[in-house]
């Protein structure tokens, strides 16, 4: 079970009170009337998705039932930091990221089965 | 005429084996409290005490306890007849709501040397003293229920839970006793 830093409660807490909400820092468009179906479509569905350091929303749905930020690595699982909600995004430095990396020589368990279809081989 | 008649939703149930004991606690006026910082210090005045600001404490005054659960949200447990919710609907400053959920929740104490073992069966909080300590609280969860889990002493807790999940926390706690 992964410990989960919550920011409004100051404490490292097991992941079975919080809920993942998905990405963050994304700015809702002022103009929405005005935008186009496809500018639309980049807000509303598209996410970025990408192997590696994630900005994502959090909930701590079953504690204070606050929203906050956390910095992940997507394939480790691994939390860099956690921030409240309307904080500026971090930047992690280079140690925050080397000590979340997974494991250099992965083995095919935790290879991803779509690999071979990323790397462009197939 | 008929008279509908209020029943506790643990009544007349008893359980003391290994180590825990279980006590549903009777009828408390219960205080779904959301606040902005204006309006706290007013709000705590009221009811006669200082409502706390920290993570996870509580404030206790009499038979009036303040538990805090957010940072705008807080839940006050009062004996019966207090009459919190007037009190608290006097205040003029600031931005607040007052829910009175008098009878939505129900509480259950669990006591005992196992008390803790019992409740690590559902719960994946640390109840170390370090972790939890006395007079802590705290929204969490026990199996599938939504709890206020609230230390009264060291080997004493208040479980809070809302009354249709109380059926299932109570069995839950009781069987997680018998294993604990």
């Amino acid at each position: 079970m992964l410990l989960i830093h919550c920011p409004y409660c100051e404490k490292d807490l097991p992941e079975t009170e919080f809920h993942g909400e998905g990405e963050a820092h994304i700015d809702r468009p002022t103009n929405m009337a005005d935008i186009s179906d496809a500018e639309f479509e980049k807000f509303f569905f598209i996410r970025e998705n990408h192997k590696g350091i994630v900005f994502e929303r959090w909930r701590h749905l079953h504690g204070c039932g606050r929203f906050f930020n956390a910095v992940r690595h997507s394939v480790s699982d691994k939390f860099i930091m956690t921030y409240k909600a309307g904080v500026k995004k971090p930047k992690p430095t280079k140690k925050d990221i080397e000590a979340v990396l997974p494991p250099a020589k992965s083995t095919p368990a935790n290879e991803p089965i779509y690999a071979d279809a990323v790397k462009g081989k197939k | 005429m008929a008279n509908a008649e209020r029943i506790h939703p643990l009544d007349a149930r008893v359980f003391g084996g290994n180590g825990v004991v279980l006590n549903p606690v009777e009828a408390r006026e219960r205080i779904s409290l959301r606040a902005d910082d204006k309006a706290i210090a007013g709000l705590g005045k009221a009811i006669g005490l200082t409502l706390p600001k920290k993570p996870g404490k509580t404030i206790s005054k009499g038979e009036v306890s303040a538990l805090w659960i957010g940072p705008d949200e807080w839940l006050i447990i009062a004996a019966e007849g207090s009459d919190v919710e007037t009190k608290l609907n006097k205040v003029k400053t600031g931005l607040y709501s007052v829910v009175a959920v008098n009878h939505r929740n129900t509480a259950i104490v669990v006591s005992g040397i196992n008390a803790v073992n019992a409740l690590n069966g559902g719960c994946p909080r640390d109840l170390s003293l370090e972790a939890f300590p006395v007079g802590d609280c705290s929204r969490t969860i026990i199996g599938k229920a939504e709890v206020v889990l609230w230390r009264l002493a060291e080997d004493s807790f208040h479980v809070e839970c809302w009354r249709s999940f109380s059926d299932y926390v109570w069995k839950y706690l009781s069987d997680s006793a018998k294993s604990a």
